[in-house]
């Protein structure tokens, strides 16, 4: 099961092969939202990268090293890109291209 | 940096530079400074001071992008020196139609962040209308940040937002019929499950619809999310509709609405705790829970009882255990408590200590007899000895003392496990004290001879702590006790015991020893000193207090308070009980209805819904006598007044020598007092109309009681006059000044209040007592006009006090000879009054009786030929008239 109670917090969390995503919410806050909003991060970020994880597994078995590697590296944008998602705990922005113009409008200057 | 911060070490070099980097004129530094200084200063670094210009400058500026990146910082982190200065800008560019949605988004979000810091940024009044302005947006990403802007004003504030509730259901609609939604905002064919789930949410802080064509819609909608959602092949697309699904449930629940949505809801839960999908069912189970709390669905749930235990065997069975724990009853509570025993074998450990506490706690609460009762106990401590805590077999002991029957029963079963080769230290604990107690009433029993007893308990000794240590010992002596004549052999072992303890170091082993050595050379005289344990006073199980102070941090109880404070009006909406529907045909004995006698006086509330309505009492700001569930007593005495007129709504039988409607009477509220709101910031605690018909039956009680002070009322009544005290209690550590205490005696009572000094002492309390005179009869009620000052507040209340009519009438038998006469004689009103009561429960004869004594009225029994009336009698004192017989007839 995806969700771990704690105190008056729940935390989500969604597994990708190697790769943990955790997420803290009240505890009055719709689960399996969270769990999609997770997975919605993952495809922008894969749709930016180009190959973080696959579209449709949750167990990614091809080039296990690489997605981990994109974030590490850059790091500043994985940053970017959640900040364009959220903002004060809410989420703002769930349309990859507005998601990723800003981004993209960085990379390029 | 950011790297290294993410690891956990201090960043405490380049803050300088970031800082600086947010003024840098090329976008990239500009937009790694933000994110660096929203990443590592809080609100309340100093450092962000330097930033407050820069940024204020970026967000006037003309370029989107850079507007766009200091709305983002300052809606992360913003503090209250932020919102003071940049609450006005960021309003106008919310509002501005020239800024491109991008900006108006962050911005919409941006203030909510401010808001939340300093709430009187947003001024309520004229925002309601732009907040109905914003949500016609086309935009979805506008339409998201405004409805979470929209989820935040109206939990705080939702009369104001009035108009904003058929936008809400518009944008509902539109999303959930797929129309006029851009491609991007798709997400696996669910458009914007987000916004779906955010707009439910804020609906949800509503109280119901009025309006029957935006409800009509609602409805549409809900029902089509209810009946389309599919367990489908794409995981994300799955959860995703799913996650709709159950905030539409949430909805619906709080809604309330019909009865048949409600079971298709059910259903739907019924089928998601069959999914093999773990999270579906997780929350189906927790959503199952939640409507426990809020309709009676009990028996639709009851149908899934097999699934639900069949999920026990889950690994994760937290919610289903709080499912179980909550629907269960009388009914199924056996089948349910067996079950969780035998899962109690396999459990994890963790939860095991829980799981015993909700299995003895459900055994007691529903056992069919208690004999099975014990026998849970006793298979829960044999099982589970570990996780037992002590308060578990206190209350068993408890039981079992009370229970003449019980006792035998739990001896002999006692024994058996006694008997067993691996016993856990708490059954000896038992054992040892319940042999201790009633071995005598098994003596007549093959092989249970007190020898015996003795000897199996005594073969425990050696395995035992020294806390068990002390209970064995009395059990010997009480042993011993009870067999007469003294066996010898049994007597010098035993001896020998205590005389071996003597010497050892545990103050309480030795203290033991050596007095049931020496009380056991007296002999005979035994018997009296060791008795038999008396029976325990009935308490509140510490069990169920424990249990709701461990619940206390799972997410169901939080749940349950949380919604209890989210949707005021459901609460009180489902807790009502529904007014006295009475007989139909008007029975010629009007009965009067006892409902709510025993409910007055005693005001424990023992459910936590009713701890909801309770603190709902706490909160409401109005001293709500219109209540419909709470006076049926209160329409005895008389509606309090808000509006109605004086006894109209009240009739009872009566009979009176004097004007009034004699015995327990209208306290005709309205006549003087004021009982509505008082301009207080001070709530008053419980409900203070209930307190005072509850002190108009008694002569002592609290009369008032708020967060600072406590006021209780104790009263003599002798004839005509009457003593009262007024005990003011300072509550708080700090002293209470300008403490006043004004007398406003209605015309027909003299009353005379001695001194209430000026201050009242911290944790004092102060003794003001009061002499009333009765003078004639009348309705009219005494107020006394209290103030007293707390810090800067000045709390005011008006009290009414319990010198009301019935206190001046003093029981008197009036045999039958002299009674009819009487009767008869009064021919008419003003002299005679007879009513007829409609609408109220029939009242057994007791209960009557009862009431009708503690009116001060004495009952004559046999006195009226038809056994179903009774007849009391009651002598009226006042100054101005003689005593005045009062003959009461129903």
């Amino acid at each position: 099961c995806s969700f771990v109670e704690h105190r008056n917090y729940k935390i989500v969390y969604r597994r990708y092969a190697s790769l943990f995503f955790l997420v803290g919410v009240d505890n009055d806050e719709n689960e399996l939202a969270i769990l999609e909003f997770i997975h919605l991060l993952v495809e922008t970020m894969d749709r930016h990268f180009g190959n973080v994880v696959r579209f449709f597994t949750m167990d990614c078995f091809s080039n296990p090293f690489k997605c981990e590697l994109d974030i590490m590296f850059h790091l500043e944008k994985a940053h970017f890109m959640l900040e364009e998602m959220v903002m004060n705990g809410c989420i703002v922005e769930t349309s990859k291209a507005n998601i990723l113009t800003p981004v993209q409008l960085l990379e390029k200057t | 940096m950011l790297y290294i911060y993410m690891l956990g070490y201090d960043v405490d070099f380049g803050h300088m530079e970031a800082v600086s980097l947010i003024s840098a004129p090329k976008y990239p530094e500009k937009q790694v400074g933000y994110i660096v200084t929203s990443s590592l200063l809080n609100e309340n670094h100093d450092f962000l001071r330097l930033a407050i210009n820069t940024v204020r400058n970026d967000i006037i500026g003309r370029n989107e992008t850079f507007q766009c990146l200091a709305l983002t910082m300052v809606g992360n982190i913003g503090g209250r020196e932020f919102a003071e200065s940049l609450a006005p800008d960021v309003q106008k560019l919310l509002l501005s139609s020239s800024c491109r949605p991008l900006v108006r988004k962050k911005a919409a979000l941006c203030l909510l962040r401010l808001y939340r810091k300093n709430p009187d940024v947003v001024n309520v009044d004229g925002w309601a209308d732009r907040m109905a302005q914003l949500l016609d947006e086309r935009d979805l990403g506008v339409l998201t940040s405004s409805m979470s802007l929209l989820v935040a004003l109206v939990s705080n504030n939702h009369e104001a937002y009035w108009s904003c509730l058929p936008k809400c259901v518009k944008t509902l609609e539109r999303l959930a019929r797929n129309q006029d939604i851009p491609q991007e905002y798709t997400y696996y064919g669910i458009p914007s499950p987000w916004l779906q789930v955010k707009t439910m949410r804020a609906l949800q802080y509503f109280p119901t619809i009025e309006d029957p064509y935006t409800r009509r819609t609602l409805f549409e909608v809900l029902q089509r999310i209810l009946m389309g959602t599919d367990v489908v092949k794409n995981v994300n697309k799955n959860n995703a509709s799913h996650a709709v699904l159950f905030e539409a449930l949430a909805l619906v629940m709080h809604l309330d609405a019909e009865k048949e949505m409600m079971s298709q809801c059910v259903a739907l839960l019924g089928k998601f705790i069959a999914v093999r999908e773990p999270n579906i069912r997780y929350l189906g189970l927790e959503n199952m829970t939640r409507m426990l709390m809020v309709t009676d669905a009990q028996e639709i749930i009851k149908r899934h009882q097999a699934q639900i235990i069949t999920s026990l065997k889950d690994p994760d069975i937290r919610r289903a255990l709080d499912l179980l724990y909550g629907m269960c009853d009388v009914t199924n509570a056996k089948d349910i408590v067996e079950e969780l025993l035998q899962y109690l074998s396999s459990a994890d450990f963790t939860m095991r200590e829980e799981l015993s506490l909700k299995a003895a706690i459900l055994a007691e609460k529903f056992a069919p007899d208690l004999s099975w009762y014990v026998d849970v106990i006793l298979q829960l401590i044999d099982k589970a000895g570990d996780f037992i805590s002590d308060d578990i077999w206190f209350r068993v002991v408890q039981f079992v003392t009370n229970n003449d029957d019980l006792q035998p029963y739990a001896a002999a079963k006692v024994k058996e496990y006694l008997e067993k080769p691996a016993v856990h230290e708490t059954m000896v604990k038992v054992s040892a004290y319940i042999l201790g107690e009633y071995s005598h009433l098994l003596a007549r029993r093959p092989g249970c001879s007190p020898k015996e007893i003795f000897g199996i308990l005594h073969e425990k000794l050696p395995t035992v702590s020294t806390t068990t240590i002390p209970i064995l010992l009395s059990a010997y002596a009480k042993i011993l006790m009870h067999t007469q004549p003294p066996d010898q052999e049994l007597q010098s072992q035993i001896w020998a015991i205590f005389n071996k303890y003597e010497s050892c170091i545990d103050a309480e082993i030795q203290q033991r020893a050596v007095e049931y050595f020496a009380l056991c050379q007296k002999g005979a005289a035994l018997m009296d000193i060791l008795a038999e344990m008396p029976k325990f006073p009935e308490r509140k199980s510490s069990l169920i207090k424990r249990a709701e102070y461990s619940e206390a941090d799972t997410a169901e109880q939080s749940a349950i308070k949380l919604r209890a404070q989210q949707q005021p009006s459901n609460a009180l909406v489902v807790t009502d009980q529904p007014p006295a529907n009475g007989a139909t045909s008007p029975v010629p004995v009007g009965p009067l209805s006892l409902a709510m006698v025993p409910s007055m006086i005693t005001t424990e509330d023992h459910t936590s819904t009713d701890q909801a309505l309770s603190q709902q009492n706490g909160s409401l700001t109005k001293v709500d006598p219109q209540h419909p569930s709470a006076d049926l007593l209160g329409d005895l005495l008389g509606p309090l007044a808000i509006e109605g007129p004086p006894g109209a709504t009240v009739q009872s039988e009566h009979n009176a020598v004097s004007r009034l409607e004699g015995g327990p009477d209208a306290v005709d509220g309205s006549a003087i007092v004021p009982v509505e709101e008082q301009r207080n910031t001070v709530q008053p605690i419980g409900n203070i109309a209930e307190r005072f018909h509850a002190l108009c039956l008694k002569d002592s009680g609290v009369l008032y009681e708020d967060p600072y002070i406590q006021i209780g009322i104790k009263a003599e009544w002798r004839a005509h006059h009457g003593r009262l005290v007024l005990f003011l209690g300072n509550k708080n550590t700090a002293p209470l000044v300008s403490v006043q205490a004004l007398m406003l005696p209605p015309a027909h009572l003299k009353m005379e209040l001695s001194l209430v000094p000026d201050t009242i002492p911290p944790r004092a309390q102060v003794q003001c007592p009061l002499e009333v005179v009765n003078l004639r009869p009348s309705r009219d009620v005494a107020v006394l006009d209290f103030s007293y000052k707390f810090g800067t507040n000045m709390v005011n209340v008006k009290l009414r006090l319990p010198a009301v009519l019935n206190k001046f009438l003093q029981p008197i038998p009036v045999p039958a000879e002299e009674f009819f006469p009487q009767w008869r004689s009064l021919s008419g009103p003003p002299l005679k009054l007879q009513e007829v009561v409609r609408g109220v429960r029939p009242v057994p004869l007791p209960e009557m009786a009862n009431l009708l004594n503690s009116f001060r009225l004495m009952i004559c029994p046999g006195l009226d030929p038809n056994p179903n009336n009774l007849v009391a009698s009651t002598t009226f004192y006042s100054e101005s008239t003689h005593a005045m017989l009062c003959l009461v007839r129903n």
